[in-house]
């Protein structure tokens, strides 16, 4: 993630993704798909930079980010922590894990641990229905999650405890 | 157990190497895509599709054949576009298939291309099925190469090309004037019908869409004509299903099964009946537009219109059992707490009347509910129902007035009696320790972080119930079964 560029590294950035789109406002969504996953997340000097190029308000761009749940203006943690809240896990407890896992971490939902370690968000089902309740830390994917198992989890990402 | 489904739209996945195209053609693939080419005009693929009854399988149930016809109307640019913006929680047909039989889809696609006269398709896609994605990327790319999409496909002077749009997240685009505007580039609000996606669909161009599973049926149709499929389901539901069951049921998974199958069959049959010896209590059906059916519709046959007569509906093909430790207030709270933030906020009935709605069943999960509740509930929803702008809107209320009509007794013991039978509601239990079982070790004592077990060792404890933040940490340390939920 490159959350130092400064200014100016950002908008040549932006730019050439928009350009990779021929600058087209059609484009919008997959211009701001592709700046994620550079960025890692879209800060407001992104999203000027995207409207500066692509030609349309910033207000514009802005109702587009905070219209979509992928999309996300805070930098998420090194390990980003996601609870499947679709109805299979809900039924099957997975809002017991997530509470364990906001009282293991002492964050809430949608927030970062001080330490930018973990980030934490709930999100409506990843289709493995079959494992529920299912957590993801970064692309892993952990089935059949119980609360008591949070603390051990947790674990596998903090070095040396 | 496999004896009573039925596999066409999943009829390759698991068989056919999804990253091969030769895999795909040795299994009569795109052979109904070349049959349309060489032996039908535009008005004969149509009119067998029209024959073959096949409904939209996204939920609304349209038929497929007429939406085709509609959008075959008059000569403009046309667009072809596949919803695949699979966002039912606790649904994942969609991805089975395009993960498992990417081909498929895009032949299929070319097919309504070909009928009603368009040169150019779009797959919009979750951005959080990347497997999905990368095989269709795969796809596409193999597809092109062979001669089956692109220019002049099969020297038929038809050309069809297919890209691919991503979604981003929100529940709302997969009503299919929402999808358009967010294929566009913008927020993902729905607009009023007419005009019709078929008169002015994306960038004001008619525009068909469908849904993946949808399309998954085409080439099987085509190839094995609509009189086949037509005579597989019942009188007005044609075809087969597929659902992902899941929730307290043994066998979890996708199951496919001809239209008219029962709800009994679907759960016992096929999923070997519910978790654990437990008592089955509900099914969910619709996602959070559909709604609840409980032990006397089991054997409902599943089809569009008798699901809808039961109260729920057909919808995506989610399909969630519950059982008796599920608390259907909580449940139906559950999908109004998605409902509320998947609104897209552009009309008032849904953006503030599930709030209310929300808010109402908040209160009677933390015991504060009254009698007069219930007739709110009901009232608020028939008014959000009845005045909405789209789709979302129109069925938030289901999974409310399902469990009202179906559950009542429990949303009254709710609010006169303080009880909650499936012991989910936090404020309305009650942590008792039991005096002939406790013997006085201190374990729950120590465990309890808001100090309120008191007693000696050796002595019966006691829980201070104004102190007691129901946390259940005792019952976890607790190895003599000496405290129960009440």
């Amino acid at each position: 993630m490159s959350c130092c560029e400064n200014n100016i590294q950002i908008k040549e950035t932006v730019r050439s993704i928009c350009a990779e789109f021929n600058n087209d406002p059609n484009e919008l969504i997959a211009i701001l798909h592709k700046a994620q996953n550079h960025f890692g997340f879209l800060p407001k000097e992104v999203q000027n930079a995207v409207a500066d190029a692509v030609k349309v308000p910033a207000s514009k761009v802005y109702g587009v980010v905070t219209f979509y749940s992928y999309f996300t203006m805070v930098p998420k943690g090194k390990h980003p922590i996601s609870v499947c809240m679709g109805t299979a896990c809900y039924v099957k407890g997975a809002e017991k894990v997530l509470k364990e896992l906001e009282k293991e971490l002492n964050i809430k939902n949608g927030q970062t641990t001080s330490d930018g370690r973990f980030s934490m968000n709930t999100l409506r089902c990843i289709g493995a229905c079959g494992l529920a309740p299912v957590v993801m830390i970064g692309d892993k994917v952990y089935g059949n999650v119980k609360p008591e198992e949070v603390k051990n989890i947790i674990k596998e990402y903090v070095p040396n405890v | 157990m496999d004896t009573k489904q039925l596999k066409i739209a999943l009829r390759n996945c698991g068989i056919t190497d999804p990253e091969n195209i030769e895999d795909y053609i040795s299994g009569d693939g795109y052979a109904a895509l070349g049959k349309c080419l060489s032996e039908n005009d535009r008005k004969q693929v149509i009119e067998e599709i029209k024959r073959s009854g096949l409904r939209g399988r996204g939920g609304g149930g349209f038929p497929t054949g007429k939406k085709w016809e509609f959008a075959a109307a008059g000569s403009d640019k046309k667009y072809v576009i596949c919803n695949a913006d699979e966002g039912d929680p606790g649904a994942f047909m969609d991805r089975s298939v395009l993960e498992g039989d990417p081909h498929s889809v895009l032949e299929a696609m070319a097919i309504c291309g070909y009928a009603i006269g368009s040169d150019e398709g779009y797959i919009y896609i979750r951005a959080e099925y990347p497997l999905a994605i990368k095989r269709l990327r795969i796809a596409i790319a193999q597809a092109e190469e062979a001669g089956l999409l692109g220019e002049n496909i099969l020297g038929s002077g038809f050309s069809f090309k297919i890209g691919l749009k991503y979604g981003a997240g929100a529940f709302v685009c997969g009503e299919e004037t929402a999808l358009i505007r967010s294929m566009e580039g913008k927020r993902g609000e729905p607009v009023m019908k007419p005009p019709f996606p078929a008169e002015k669909g994306y960038m004001g161009k008619p525009t068909n869409v469908n849904n993946v599973e949808t399309f998954a049926n085409i080439p099987a149709i085509i190839n094995k004509g609509a009189d086949w499929f037509a005579s597989i389901g019942t009188e007005g539901s044609k075809g087969t299903k597929v659902f992902a069951l899941a929730g307290k049921v043994n066998n979890v998974g996708l199951v496919e099964v001809p239209m008219g199958t029962t709800l009994r069959e679907l759960i016992y049959d096929i999923g070997g009946g519910i978790l654990n010896g437990r008592k089955f209590k509900a099914v969910q059906s619709g996602g959070p537009s559909g709604g609840c059916l409980t032990e006397k519709h089991l054997d409902t046959p599943i089809d569009y219109e008798s699901l809808k007569a039961a109260g729920s509906m057909m919808g995506s093909g989610g399909m969630i059992v519950m059982d008796e430790d599920d608390c259907m207030v909580a449940v139906a709270q559950f999908y109004l707490d998605f409902t509320v933030e998947e609104s897209c906020g552009k009309c008032v009935p849904c953006r503030e009347g599930n709030k209310v709605l929300y808010q109402i069943l908040n209160k009677i999960t933390h015991g504060k509910g009254e009698i007069t509740d219930l007739d709110k509930l009901k009232n608020f929803s028939e008014v959000i129902k009845s005045t909405s702008l789209c789709g979302l809107g129109q069925t938030a209320p289901n999974p409310v007035l399902s469990t009202i009509s179906n559950f009542y007794e429990e949303y009254y013991d709710h609010v006169v009696n303080g009880k909650c039978a499936a012991k989910q509601c936090r404020a309305l239990i009650e942590y008792r320790i039991i005096g002939d079982n406790c013997i006085g070790c201190g374990a729950c004592k120590k465990a309890c972080p808001s100090e309120a077990i008191s007693g000696e060792i050796k002595q019966t404890h006691l829980i201070d119930q104004e102190k007691c933040i129901k946390c259940g940490a005792c019952i976890k340390k607790c190895r003599f079964n000496a405290i129960v939920i009440e």
